[in-house]
């Protein structure tokens, strides 16, 4: 299991690589990457800076792990996540996830990235024409997490 | 007791305070009652930590309710529903 909190950029091919190298019982690796969008909510975004609550992101992060590796038969699980000031098209997020079968790495993956959407302290504020704001939670991400029916 | 607070995100901006030492009354404390101490301080403490917006919190790094109790020592974070990935 990986945790990773940086400013800098992450090199996804090189990441899914490591994560079945040396393993010979992974039959499917499944990836998620987040980017910057140039347009939110109708308002051009010219970039986006992310602030997060270090100690309890890596604590966050970890424990969805455990959860994921809990509920399926996953073999490794890789979560990077950049802070800082990013532009669009840049690359935000990583979760990769391997397996023996892609039936639980699909799901597993899919389950860590909507829990890390709706728990782990990360915080965005977009520049646009008019200004900067701080991005409001969306009710569609909260009912992600509810569909895997864990509570809270 | 002792706590230390932290704040993030448009709490931290609004309140203009990222973190700070936090002398209070040795009473069972809980997220709730904290809230509403703070608030006391005016202005816009009231309304950022018991108006309208949404405002979440940890204890020592793990995301609790407003019943959560608060212990000597503890960390203490208020800040907005999270967005990332």
């Amino acid at each position: 299991m990986t945790v990773r909190i940086q400013t800098e950029d992450f090199d996804a091919g090189f990441e899914i690589s490591q994560l079945h190298k040396n393993h010979k019982d992974i039959g499917a690796v499944v990836s998620f990457i987040g980017l910057v969008r140039d347009m939110n909510d109708g308002d051009a975004v010219s970039q986006l800076t992310l602030e997060h609550y270090p100690g309890m992101t890596e604590k966050s992060l970890a424990s969805i792990i455990n959860q994921a590796k809990a509920r399926w038969n996953i073999v490794e699980a890789l979560i990077i996540h950049r802070v800082g000031t990013l532009q669009p098209s840049d690359q935000i997020v990583l979760v990769t996830v391997s397996g023996a079968h892609r039936g639980e790495a699909f799901a597993a993956c899919e389950f860590m990235m909507d829990y890390l959407k709706t728990e782990a302290p990360f915080w965005k504020k977009e520049a646009t024409p008019q200004g900067e704001h701080w991005v409001e939670a969306k009710s569609t991400d909260d009912a992600a997490r509810e569909r895997w029916g864990m509570g809270k | 007791m002792i706590i230390k607070l932290f704040y993030f995100a448009r709490l931290k901006e609004t309140l203009k305070y990222s973190t700070e030492d936090l002398n209070l009354p040795d009473e069972p404390m809980t997220v709730l009652k904290l809230k509403a101490f703070l608030a006391k301080r005016g202005d816009v403490w009231g309304e950022m930590l018991m108006g309208k917006l949404k405002v979440r919190a940890a204890i020592n790094h793990e995301l609790v309710d407003d019943n959560a109790s608060i212990s000597n020592g503890d960390e203490v974070a208020f800040f907005p529903p999270v967005t990332g990935g």
